[in-house]
């Protein structure tokens, strides 16, 4: 419960928002994304030790340089979050309709 | 198949977007809102109250399988038969703010229709915890089963 809570509260962030949009597309270095922002190098730094602490993002070491990683299954984890209150509303909407279709069919 | 309920709640904001289509004309999809008979059946809960206008309002009271009551009330700010409702929700005895929503009503067809509800919490962090422990829709999804058992 406390990770998942930690995974929300580390998408919160608008920033760290924006580096899993970058890093979505391809793997990059600490270098290449802080350089994407206009944000002090340290200040990116702590969001992804953030991203990477919540197993968002995955390190990867080539050569001298650590790559980061978009880690899609803890993004997929996310969406399964919220699946059993969009899975309620559907059960609920589902029967408005039956509900309807029944009064529809008494009506006629 | 693809889902006919569709969620949006993006991060980090106070808000989100449910939407679905019906297999029902736009007039009996609003009717469900409307009338206390038809949102009991479908909501499993009990109508107490409701005025549906503006400056109306509403109460509905559910018990859980333990005999438990909980209350849902709100104040209707818009009511335009067939196209909106503008609303307020809470759950009282709960710690969750208040919470507005916004609900719109669009036809696509003799037999079809869309809802989309817009809802608005008071911070993310709440709209997130309600994601994340929805307890009293639990708790509404289990009379509801029971209610089925009982009935078939």
């Amino acid at each position: 419960m406390n990770l998942r809570r930690d995974v929300f509260q580390a998408i919160a962030d608008p920033t760290r928002r924006a580096i899993l949009m970058l890093v979505a597309s391809q793997a990059l270095t600490a270098g290449a994304i802080a350089a994407r922002f206009d944000t002090a190098r340290p200040t990116v730094s702590r969001h992804l030790q953030i991203l990477t602490e919540c197993e968002l993002l995955t390190q990867q070491q080539s050569g001298r340089e650590i790559y980061y990683h978009l880690n899609p299954q803890k993004m997929k984890e996310i969406a399964e979050f919220i699946e059993p209150f969009r899975q309620m509303w559907e059960e609920r909407f589902d029967k408005l309709e039956r509900v309807m279709k029944n009064y529809k069919s008494n009506k006629q | 198949m693809e889902r006919k309920t569709k969620l949006h709640a993006e991060p980090g904001r106070q808000e989100l977007v449910i939407t679905r289509e019906f297999d029902l004309p736009v007039s009996l999809l609003f009717k469900a809102y409307e009338e206390a008979g038809l949102v009991e059946q479908w909501m499993g809960t009990r109508v107490v109250k409701l005025d549906c206008r503006k400056h109306g309002s509403y109460l509905f009271e559910t018990a859980d399988p333990k005999g438990n009551k909980h209350l849902f009330s709100g104040t209707i700010h818009e009511f335009v038969p067939g196209q909106k409702i503008t609303r307020t929700f809470e759950m009282e005895g709960t710690p969750f703010d208040v919470q507005l929503e916004f609900l719109e009503f669009e036809s696509l067809g003799d037999d079809a229709s869309k809802l989309t509800m817009h809802v608005v919490y008071r911070s993310a962090a709440i709209r997130d915890q309600l994601l994340q422990m929805p307890f009293e829709w639990g708790i509404n999804m289990a009379h509801d089963r029971l209610q089925q058992i009982m009935t078939n």
